[in-house]
């Protein structure tokens, strides 16, 4: 007679693991990366190189430290972490900014809190935000893109100062200096198609986020109401890269669709006050950071009711 | 009364300088009762109370009592007084009004005595609102304002922080780092996360 | 002899305020952007604490117990006025870098606490001693934590510039870097005990 196996939930197993999921982003990050490398030149490569490794050997000694088998390195989530770091900085930084940005981005971002899955703080913002705090300078050497005369940026397109006009055209393409992933919409829109298609990610974070920045800078974007340039707010900076890879990630975002909206809309009401009110040029990273810590308890106040239970 | 300093008073105590992320007022509290979220909410909620007629009792005390007899360096020693004895008859009111508030809320009251965000705000107050250039209705308003924002930024974070760290009683901390020390790095990111809104301009 | 002595070091060690019972943070956290000030503070927290337990203790017979708390309060602030008065005058840049940190002494959970939980049950004595050495632990935290804050976020220590081709990590003067220090710090302290214990 053949022995019945009997074991807990899950029964129905599904064609994505954790490994899948982390491994298709990073193909969907590809294009942006090609694009970013192909608008500054080779030797931003360096920065990608640097903070996926940094990123890759602070996991593997933190999980050897914990006794929990290196092994785990690989299921790709470190490298995501490191690719998307990358994509934040700009493209020639000193050596060490992308690996002390790659240790904290995994120490405090992520295995602090008991690895993967665990976190509440998105972990490439984490040390995104802790290199921009810590070394202004360093952060915000720009670079223009290599077939510029000048190699020396003076500001991104959002930077009060910034006095060259851009067109859609060039914001769209990545014609303008500024983070390495973040530059080419096109390239990044092609990985958010990806994504959409294997279903890794759903539109209501994306289009909640991307329409209320839209929406406020509109309404509020110059003197007088209803002037404002929503479409150069949206092109420019880092709204696509975060609207579609950063903030809809898993662990740091709510559970249910209503949660997901309320957290996209929080994203861009905060994004878009920074930009118009706020000293920092760029919102994207803090607002994220600041919707990531009120994830819990969106989704408290989200929870879908329970079956089964009568009503008091 | 300019449209300006009203809102950079409320984004200011709510966001920008948040007494708990930011000035370090009222920690004790945060790290101790930030572990579930209803407690969090009633401590919350009785510390907007407290600091926002505290706000208003230290101004009058202040403005009646100390600046027109020049004797400012009472401050102190009248302000915790002050504080003290209101919320020892605040405690006594509700043990007598309603049994039920006073088990939920009546264990925070005495804590909040020494909670540093009180008396912070009654301080802060009088220094930021007992200016030249400054009319008493304006010293008045802004002061209650500010109270009352202090206990909304305090709520925002202990909010913040109790869902989190009620996720968190289901993760694979390290041993060494529960409790305290990882709310004090969870409270840095927070910390982090809200200097986004450093510098606005209004 | 050595009861009494234990009770000046525990304030040190095993019960330090700051790092084992967590008490006091608004003020560490605070002022310890550089050396100089958290020392200034340790000091004058110190001597509040000194002289509320003295006087505390020496009283501690004649107070009625339901207006304790506001009669320890007085106490505390009068001391607190002292310094704060004190320093105003005679250490004006000090006063000014502690700000609002200087009154707030009187609401610091060390100096209540300490009256609350040994100043009123013991002698003068053993009271002056936990005094001293909660304030020294206390002020030994503090130099710690300004010392990291201070080497690593400003290349400085005391003034003088120590590390010169380095470019400090800002974030370590700003306030997220207190919290992160002082969570790394009591973190690292319960590992390292936890390992002598298993030792």
């Amino acid at each position: 007679m053949n022995k019945l196996t009997v074991s807990p939930s899950p029964h129905i197993k599904s064609s994505q693991t954790t490994k899948k999921i982390m491994w298709t982003v990073v193909i969907s990050l590809i294009p942006a990366g090609i694009a970013g490398v192909y608008i500054f030149g080779i030797s931003s490569l360096n920065v990608i190189a640097l903070s996926i490794l940094s990123c890759i050997f602070t996991e593997a000694l933190v999980l050897k430290f914990r006794n929990k088998g290196p092994k785990a390195v690989l299921d790709g989530s470190a490298i995501l972490t490191g690719l998307l770091l990358a994509y934040n900085l700009p493209p020639q930084t000193p050596f060490w900014i992308p690996i002390v940005g790659g240790m904290v981005s995994i120490v405090l971002g992520k295995q602090i809190f008991g690895g993967l899955g665990q976190n509440i703080f998105n972990p490439a913002l984490v040390g995104r935000a802790f290199l921009q705090i810590s070394w202004p300078v360093y952060m915000t050497a720009w670079k223009n893109p290599r077939w510029w005369p000048d190699a020396i940026s003076s500001a991104t397109p959002l930077a009060k100062e910034a006095v060259t006009n851009f067109s859609y055209m060039d914001l769209f393409l990545g014609n303008r200096p500024g983070s390495l992933g973040e530059i080419c919409v096109i390239a990044l829109l092609i990985g958010a198609l990806f994504l959409l298609v294997t279903k890794i990610i759903s539109l209501h974070i994306p289009l909640s986020y991307i329409g209320t920045v839209g929406i406020i800078t509109w309404v509020f974007g110059k003197e007088g109401f209803f002037k404002g340039d929503f479409i150069f707010n949206i092109l420019a900076g880092g709204i696509i890269l975060g609207a579609f890879f950063m903030a809809t990630d898993y662990v740091t975002s709510p559970l249910t669709k209503k949660g997901k909206i309320v957290f996209g809309i929080g994203c861009g009401i905060l994004t878009a006050i920074i930009r118009l009110r706020g000293s920092y040029p760029e919102g994207v990273c803090y607002s994220i950071l600041f919707m990531n810590a009120a994830v819990p308890i969106i989704d408290r106040f989200t929870k879908t009711k329970k079956y089964g239970l009568i009503k008091k | 009364m300019d449209l300006a300093m009203f809102l950079s008073v409320i984004i200011g105590a709510i966001f920008i300088n948040n007494f708990i992320l930011s000035k370090f007022l009222g920690l004790c509290s945060f790290i101790g009762i930030s572990k579930e979220t209803k407690p969090a909410l009633y401590m919350g909620v009785s510390v907007t109370f407290v600091t926002t007629c505290a706000s208003i009792i230290t101004w009058a005390i202040y403005n009646f009592i100390l600046v027109p007899f020049h004797i400012e360096y009472l401050r102190t020693i009248s302000f915790i007084l002050v504080i003290a004895s209101f919320v020892q008859f605040v405690e006594i009111f509700i043990k007598k009004f309603s049994q039920a508030l006073y088990r939920t809320l009546g264990i925070y009251l005495p804590l909040i005595t020494v909670n540093c965000a009180v008396f912070g705000v009654a301080v802060l107050n009088s220094e930021m609102f007992f200016k030249r250039g400054i009319n008493t209705l304006t010293s008045f308003t802004m002061s209650a304002l500010q109270g009352f924002c202090v206990g909304l930024g305090y709520i925002l974070v202990m909010l913040f922080m109790s869902g989190i760290r009620e996720r968190l009683e289901l993760c694979d901390i390290p041993k060494s780092f529960k409790d305290a020390p990882i709310a004090f790095i969870i409270a840095s990111l927070m910390s982090m996360a809200f200097m986004g809104f450093s510098g606005f301009r209004f | 002899m050595k009861k009494l002595f234990k009770e000046f070091f525990k304030g040190i060690g095993s019960e330090n305020p700051t790092f084992r019972l967590v008490l006091g943070l608004c003020p560490t956290l605070a002022v310890s952007t550089s050396v100089i000030n958290g020392f200034g503070m340790g000091i004058a927290a110190t001597f509040v604490l000194l002289g509320s337990n003295i006087i505390i203790s020496l009283v501690r017979k004649s107070i009625p117990d339901q207006i304790r708390i506001p009669c320890f309060i007085v106490i505390i602030a009068t001391f607190v006025t002292i310094v704060e008065l004190a320093m105003k005058a005679y250490a004006p840049e000090l006063s000014k870098a502690l700000g609002i940190f200087v009154p707030l002494i009187v609401v610091n959970c060390i100096v209540l606490g300490r009256a609350e939980a040994f100043a009123c049950r013991e002698g003068v004595f053993a009271s002056m001693l936990d005094a001293l050495g909660m304030g020294t632990g206390f002020t030994l935290a503090l130099l710690l934590i300004s010392a990291i804050r201070e080497l690593l976020g400003n290349g400085t220590l005391l003034g003088f510039l120590i590390l010169k081709s380095f470019d400090p990590v800002l974030y370590l003067v700003l306030a997220p870097g207190a919290l992160l220090v002082i969570g790394l710090l009591i973190g690292g302290i319960n590992f390292l005990s936890s390992k002598r214990r298993s030792a």
